[in-house]
C-alpha cells in the first residue's frame, strides 16, 4: 500500500503540476479525517474534499498521527474527488497497542486498519447557500477492514468480525455572514474503536446509529478553530473479559490553517475516552496532528 | 463526570453559534467598515485591476466597460450592505447569461475580492456579511453546470 500510495503521489504530483483544481474557496472542502473522508478530524462532513468544484476533478493526500497517555496511531491515505459530487478515498491505520500488548501476551502488538470510503454529494451547497438554512448533504460508506496481528484469535472468541462498513448521512452548513460551521453526521455503524478493534461483539451485535456534531469557526480566511463530539457503540462491554474493553465517545478540540491552497495542517487534542480500561484504565488524551496536501 | 462535561461543552459551542447566527445584522455596521461609498469606490478600483490581471477572470472582464462595471458594482456593494444606495443595472440573470460562467470561475472572482478586501483592511465579519449576500447570486451568474 506504501508503494502504491508513493506512486500515486508521484502521479498526482505531476498532473497537479499540469492542471491543479483549485476551483473551491480555501478550507471549504474540510481536511483530511483519521479515516481518509473528507470532514474535521473525526466525524466525515457533506463536504467533498480536495480542490475541485464542478467540471473540476481533484486529489488529495494526508498523514495523521495521534498519541496519547498509551498509545499512538498513525493514519494515511488518499482521496480524488470529481465535479464536487464524488470523493473516493483510502486510508490505512496503524495503532500501536504500546505496553497494552505486552499485557496481553502479544508483545509489540500493532492493529493495521484499511479503509475505502466512497461519498455522494446528495444536495445543496454547505457554502454558497447563504441565503437559506439548507445545508450541503451527503451520503457516505467506509469499508473496513482490520489485520489485528495477534489479537485476532481473541476477537474471534469475542464474536467481533474482522470487516464491517459504515454508513453515513451528513449534513454540513457554513452560516457564512457569522463564519461558523455546523456539521451533523449521522453514522450506522458495529465499530469496535473505530474498527481497531473488530466489529460487533457477542453481547451486541445490531448495527448503531450514532450521532456526531462538529462546530467550527472561521477566525480568518486561512485558520479555523472548532470541537467534535462523536458518539460510539459499547458492543465489548461486556464481553467475556467483563468490562475490560469498554470503550467511550471521543471529543476532540481543533485548529486548521491552510497557509496555501494545496496544504492545510490540523492540530488537535482529542479525549478518546477509555481504550482497553481492563489494562490502562485511565482515559486516554493528548495530541492530534495532520498535513494535507491537496492537488 | 467527564462525559457530560464534554457533552455540555459541544451542545454550548453549538448553542453559541446558535445564538450568534440568530443575531440581526446591525444596520450599517458593515457597510462603515468598508469606508462606506468612497471606501467602495477604491475597493473597487484595486478590484477591477485584480481581476484584469488574473488570468481566470481576465476573459469575462476584457469585453466590458470596466468604469461602468466599477460603478454599478460599487452601487450594487452599497445596496446589498445596507448603504444609501440602489442598484439600477440589470439583474444578475441578464447581465451573465451569455458569459458561460463556470463555478470554478465563481469561486475565483470570490477570492480575488477576498484579497482586494484584505488589502483594504476590511474586517473578516465585514467582509463575510458581504459575501453571504453576493454568494447566493451564484445560481444566477454560473450558467456552465
Amino acid at each position: 500500500m506504501k508503494k502504491l500510495l508513493l506512486a500515486t503521489v508521484g502521479a498526482l504530483a505531476l498532473a497537479g503540476s499540469a492542471q491543479a483544481a483549485t476551483g473551491k474557496l480555501l478550507l471549504t472542502g474540510g481536511v483530511s479525517t483519521v479515516d481518509g473522508a473528507a470532514g474535521g478530524g473525526l466525524s466525515p462532513w457533506a463536504l467533498i474534499g480536495t480542490h475541485a468544484t464542478e467540471g473540476q476533478w481533484g486529489a488529495a493526500v494526508h498523514a495523521s498521527h495521534a498519541r496519547t497517555q498509551d498509545y499512538r496511531l498513525h493514519a494515511f491515505g488518499v482521496a480524488v474527488a470529481t465535479n464536487d459530487r464524488f470523493e473516493l478515498s483510502l486510508a490505512r491505520q496503524d495503532f500501536d497497542a504500546g505496553e497494552t500488548g505486552p499485557a496481553l501476551g502479544i508483545p509489540g502488538l500493532r492493529l493495521k486498519q484499511d479503509i475505502v470510503g466512497a461519498k455522494w454529494r446528495l444536495a445543496g451547497d454547505a457554502v454558497l447557500d447563504s441565503d437559506t438554512p439548507m445545508p450541503q448533504i451527503a451520503i457516505g460508506a467506509l469499508a473496513k477492514r482490520v489485520d489485528a496481528g495477534g489479537l485476532a484469535a481473541t476477537l474471534d472468541a469475542l464474536g467481533a468480525r474482522r470487516r464491517g462498513v459504515d454508513i453515513y448521512l451528513s449534513a454540513t452548513k457554513l452560516f457564512l455572514a457569522q463564519g461558523i460551521l455546523v456539521n451533523a453526521t449521522l453514522r450506522a455503524s458495529k465499530a469496535n474503536q473505530n474498527g481497531l478493534l473488530g466489529y460487533g461483539g457477542a453481547a451486541h451485535d445490531r448495527v448503531k446509529l450514532l450521532p456526531e456534531v462538529s462546530v467550527a469557526w472561521l477566525i480568518k480566511r486561512t485558520l479555523a478553530v472548532g470541537a467534535e463530539y462523536r458518539v460510539k457503540p459499547d458492543n465489548l462491554n461486556p464481553s467475556l473479559l467483563g468490562a475490560a474493553l469498554k470503550e467511550d465517545d471521543w471529543f476532540d478540540v481543533f485548529v486548521a490553517w491552510a497557509p496555501s491552497k494545496h496544504v492545510s495542517i490540523t492540530a488537535a487534542y482529542v479525549d478518546l475516552g477509555r481504550i482497553v480500561p481492563g489494562v490502562k484504565p485511565r482515559r486516554q488524551t493528548g495530541a492530534y496532528l495532520s498535513a494535507q496536501f491537496a492537488f | 463526570m467527564y462525559k457530560p462535561l464534554m457533552i455540555a461543552a459541544t451542545l454550548a459551542a453549538a448553542l453559541f453559534a446558535g445564538s450568534v447566527i440568530a443575531q440581526p445584522t446591525p444596520d450599517r455596521t458593515a457597510f462603515q467598515a468598508f469606508g462606506a461609498k468612497p471606501g467602495l469606490v477604491v475597493l473597487m478600483d484595486d478590484f477591477m485591476t485584480r481581476l484584469l490581471a488574473d488570468e481566470r477572470t481576465a476573459p469575462f472582464f476584457k469585453k466590458a466597460n470596466p468604469q461602468q462595471v466599477k460603478e454599478q458594482l460599487v452601487e450594487q456593494f452599497c445596496e446589498v450592505l445596507s448603504g444609501p444606495c440602489t442598484y439600477k443595472g440589470v439583474d444578475m440573470k441578464s447581465a451573465h447569461q451569455d458569459l458561460e460562467i463556470r463555478k470554478s470561475e465563481f469561486n475565483a472572482l470570490v477570492e480575488i475580492l477576498q484579497a482586494a478586501m484584505n488589502a483594504r483592511g476590511v474586517p473578516f465579519s465585514a467582509q463575510n456579511q458581504l459575501l453571504a449576500k453576493l454568494a447566493p447570486m451564484h445560481r444566477d451568474i454560473v450558467t456552465t453546470r
